[in-house]
């Protein structure tokens, strides 16, 4: 059961005036934001890099699938949680649904 | 300053990834709760030049500075500030201004946006112009409302900040409407902190426990019925608490404050403690500064701390509080922050508090932030 934000056919985004990249001090990617910044674990790092907007959330997981060691659906589940918790944290937004053609 | 909501995962590890740059202290405005030092017009003549602020974004970078405001004093009345937030922009930084608006013309918000300006912070001070012009001394509210779409028709995102004191801890709930309806991200009810002008007005500034409580109460039915549109930040005063405020993260933990004059500070009130030697980037690299100097070694970490600090279970949590607090109420910066209740000299912060709540409290004007109004030769050793 996955909440709407991380639907399948989804293409998740950070939301505007969140700027993400890579900083060499920390040797990780952080999130820089109004008020605050986040340093970001290795995992939700490729992850985010993958939110912009084009993937799908079954596209962006089946890359991670690809480039990463480790049981499919563990992958699947975690990229799953991680979304909707970056959502919830307002960093994503849930992007367009794909249209049915 | 970093709000306790803000996220912040970064212990820093040694870095500052906090950096405030108070490009001068001069200022069209004149607010009775200025945290600016009281002998602000003496700065004037000794600002860093354009070419010494780059170097310090620089070298700030090279020592892991990410987030970066631009701050006064009012900023606007730097006419490199353009020039700099483009290089700071371009070095990495996020960039953002805290300004009263004064001065923020179309020109100059179009040569922001074009510089890579990220974000911005909006003072504004009521919702009544009468309001607002009488407490900062000039004719300011129109233009600062005028600022306020303006920034946002360009897109920027905005924290509107509202310095809060008895004067105006009325208009939390209209305060939120007005934002709500201009569409503003952030809004921070920055319940005021007492040191230089605020100290020299507290009796006035104060609001009561009630008071507080309540606007509180306010900003939680705003939060339930707003959600995600607007982060709220609402910091209940230290006064009021017994318990401290983990200030600054702790002493040249992840900030760094860089005075126009070049001295590198823990915090925008060091200078308040009397006996610290503050240095200048024109004399030391920040490196140094940051790392090596007896001013940043002074407080930082855990094994300066004073009872009952030291035997406290909460230290690793508050670091002990506010340095400048601890000297401006109790003499010594090594105390023991007064706005903890296991401090021996609580008893001075809950005399202000009490002071507060009684209805027949003398009243005086406040003092407004003018050169001259006090002197300040007799705090020299």
């Amino acid at each position: 059961m996955t909440l709407a934000s991380t639907a399948t056919d989804r293409r998740p985004q950070l939301s505007p005036h969140f700027m993400f990249r890579w900083e060499a001090s920390q040797d990780a990617y952080i999130l820089l934001y109004p008020e605050g910044l986040i340093k970001l674990n290795p995992s939700a790092g490729e992850i985010l890099k993958r939110c912009d907007g084009q993937h799908t959330v079954a596209e962006l997981i089946a890359e991670l699938q690809d480039a990463f060691p480790g049981p499919a659906d563990d992958i699947d589940q975690g990229v799953r949680a991680f979304l909707d918790v970056a959502t919830d944290k307002g960093w994503l937004h849930a992007g367009e649904l794909v249209k049915k053609s | 300053m970093p709000k306790d909501s803000n996220g912040l995962t970064l212990d820093g590890q040694g870095k500052p990834l906090w950096l405030s740059l108070e490009l001068t202290y001069r200022c069209p405005l004149k607010c009775s709760w200025c945290n600016n030092p009281l002998d602000f017009d003496d700065y004037a003549a000794r600002e860093l030049t354009t070419d010494e602020w780059k170097r310090v974004l620089r070298e700030s970078r090279e020592l892991g500075a990410l987030q970066l405001g631009f701050t006064g004093g009012e900023p606007l009345q730097r006419p490199d500030l353009e020039e700099l937030v483009a290089y700071a922009n371009a070095l990495g930084f996020y960039t953002n201004l805290i300004t009263s608006g004064i001065g923020l013309t179309e020109e100059r918000l179009v040569a922001l946006k074009a510089a890579g300006l990220k974000q911005i912070q909006l003072s504004l001070q009521a919702t009544e112009a009468a309001v607002t012009d009488a407490l900062v001394g000039a004719t300011a509210h129109e233009r600062k409302l005028d600022a306020a779409r303006r920034i946002k028709a360009h897109g920027f995102p905005m924290v509107l900040n509202m310095p809060v004191f008895r004067q105006n801890i009325g208009m939390t709930d209209a305060m939120i409407a007005w934002a709500a309806e201009l569409g503003i991200e952030y809004i921070e009810f920055a319940n005021i902190q007492y040191y230089n002008w605020a100290l020299m007005n507290r009796d006035e500034l104060m609001p009561t426990l009630e008071q507080v409580r309540e606007a509180e109460q306010v900003v939680q039915r705003w939060r339930n019925k707003l959600g995600k549109k607007m982060t709220i930040y609402f910091v209940i005063p230290d006064y009021y608490e017994g318990r401290p405020k983990a200030c600054m993260n702790g002493w040249g933990a992840i900030h760094l404050t860089i005075a126009p004059d070049g001295v590198a500070m823990p915090c925008q009130e060091a200078r308040v403690i009397p006996g610290l030697e503050f240095e200048s980037v024109r004399d030391k690299p920040l490196a140094w500064l940051w790392h090596e100097s007896p001013l940043f070694r002074k407080y930082r970490g855990l094994d300066w701390l004073p009872e009952p600090c030291v035997s406290c279970d909460e230290k690793e949590k508050d670091f002990g509080g506010c340095r400048c607090q601890a000297f401006l109420l109790t003499g010594d910066a090594g105390n023991t922050d007064p706005a903890c209740g296991r401090s021996p000299h609580h008893a001075r912060v809950r005399e202000a508090v009490d002071t507060a709540a009684r209805p027949l409290r003398f009243r005086k004007p406040l003092f407004k932030r003018a050169a001259g109004t006090v002197t300040t030769a007799f705090l020299e050793d």
